[in-house]
């Protein structure tokens, strides 16, 4: 047993589970058999959640971030609308979350995933792999360069779609606040028409995946951008926290 | 009116749908080289204090089926109960491991140290333990779980203590099979459905 005593930066904030989406919804099939009958157990997080693994830059390669060139290593471009998809990555508090992983996969732009399961009939992109991933600087800033994913069908009601989206997946400082999401384009009609986005039921919830046109990180005559802030859980700091329970 | 509260909302989870290991694991995707180094294939970075065993088991849905594209993440401390980073850890252990289903027979292995018990807040000990949490198409919100062993002394545990139904703790605990070697199966639903938190 450690003698060390665990450096304590706080419980995390309780997860308001009103805000994600319903475990089970039946207009997303898979979700049916895939989610617990019986309620979670909830408890105060513990030193387990509280920390987490870190990753350093030195993890990155020079074109890690740009999935329109690191497939081919740099030798051709892939195919599509360039886009640079940019934010901050913040927690509950408003805090920036610095020196984080972020990992994103997406299709290409003809909607199509280079994944062994994938048999949609658009084609591969010999030039796009689909992932990429950075690490948040000491603001809690990432940027990628990518292409706009296309739309495509799948396989659950009688005619489904998804909406262009690129999955993104984040760490922050604790195993606690480990997230999947998926960001979506702004003014796509899909989205309203999509039983995985309709899994959240809160629309204020769905609406912040939704990430805007951003001109002001366009570059003129290059790529459009997208802005895509994610926000982890916080950590509750009190002055009463370290007191025995009931003082 | 009221004064407002400026705590920002959690962004929502979504599903990490059935390629997420093309983001997550590129070479189980078949696309190798993606990345000159992947996060999480082996916690073990070296020569380690401790035992180092291997845990296989399945993740199965509500009809029994063993699911192929499930990927899993660990968390966990060192064989002195210390968390990587923190004084005096192992350095050669990252504490983190990230691994997927065979995409045949449904079995996953992860293989790392076997936990020490630490002592958090309030001088309460924890009994081992390894922290999961389990990602798939059809998971609208990761599932998070714990790992602890049938061979340890699970009793004064403060989480396990907070399970009603007694038996279900048994959903909690891998069962050892042979030296270094446990079982532990998930279920997402149904009888024997595993305890899920919200921690």
């Amino acid at each position: 047993m450690s003698e060390h005593a665990i450096p304590d930066h706080g419980r995390l904030i309780p997860r308001d589970r009103t805000v994600h989406p319903a475990p089970r919804d039946p207009e997303y099939k898979t979700s049916v058999t895939r989610s617990p009958n019986l309620p979670l157990l909830s408890m105060e997080s513990s030193p387990s959640e509280e920390t987490g693994p870190t990753f350093g830059h030195g993890l990155l390669g020079k074109l890690d971030n740009n999935l329109i060139l690191n497939f081919s290593q740099g030798a051709a471009p892939a195919l599509g609308e360039r886009i640079l998809m940019h934010g901050r990555v913040l927690d509950q508090d408003g805090r920036a979350v610095p020196n984080t992983l972020v990992e994103i996969w997406q299709a290409n732009a003809g909607g199509r995933y280079r994944h062994k399961k994938d048999t949609y009939f658009a084609p591969l992109d010999p030039n796009f792999g689909g992932c990429g991933r950075t690490i948040t600087d000491e603001n809690g800033y990432y940027e990628f360069m990518t292409i706009r994913p296309g739309a495509y069908p799948w396989p659950n009601r009688g005619n489904d779609w998804r909406p262009m989206h690129i999955h993104a997946s984040v760490f922050g400082h604790s195993f606690g606040q480990r997230l999947i999401t998926q960001m979506y384009f702004e003014g796509d009609p899909l989205i309203d028409h999509c039983p995985i986005a309709a899994t959240i039921k809160d629309r204020a919830s769905l609406d912040r995946l939704v990430a805007p046109l951003d001109f002001s990180k366009s570059r003129p005559l290059d790529y459009l951008a997208y802005k895509f802030d994610i926000v982890l859980r916080g950590r509750r700091q009190t002055m009463f926290e370290n007191k025995l329970e009931g003082m | 009116m009221v004064q407002k509260i400026d705590t920002l909302i959690e962004s929502a989870s979504q599903t990490a749908g059935p390629y997420v290991h093309i983001g997550l694991m590129p070479t189980y995707a078949g696309n190798g080289g993606s990345f000159e180094t992947e996060v999480g294939t082996d916690p073990i970075a070296g020569k380690i204090e401790g035992e180092i065993i291997e845990i296989v088991g399945s993740v199965f849905d509500g009809t029994g089926w063993a699911l192929r594209d499930v990927l899993i993440e660990s968390w966990q401390c060192d064989a002195n109960g210390l968390f990587p980073g923190q004084d005096g850890a192992d350095p050669n252990f990252t504490g983190f491991c990230r691994f997927a289903a065979d995409a045949e027979t449904g079995e996953y292995t992860l293989r790392t140290v076997k936990p020490g018990s630490y002592t958090g807040r309030n001088g309460v000990e924890s009994a081992p333990h390894i922290s999961l949490w389990i990602v798939s198409r059809g998971i609208n919100i990761g599932l998070n779980t714990r790992i602890y062993f049938s061979d340890c002394d699970n009793s004064g545990d403060p989480l396990l203590g907070r399970i009603e139904q007694r038996p279900r703790v048994d959903t909690l605990i891998a069962r050892k099979t042979d030296d270094g070697r446990y079982r532990f199966d998930i279920r997402l639903q149904g009888e024997g459905e595993t305890v899920f938190l919200d921690i």
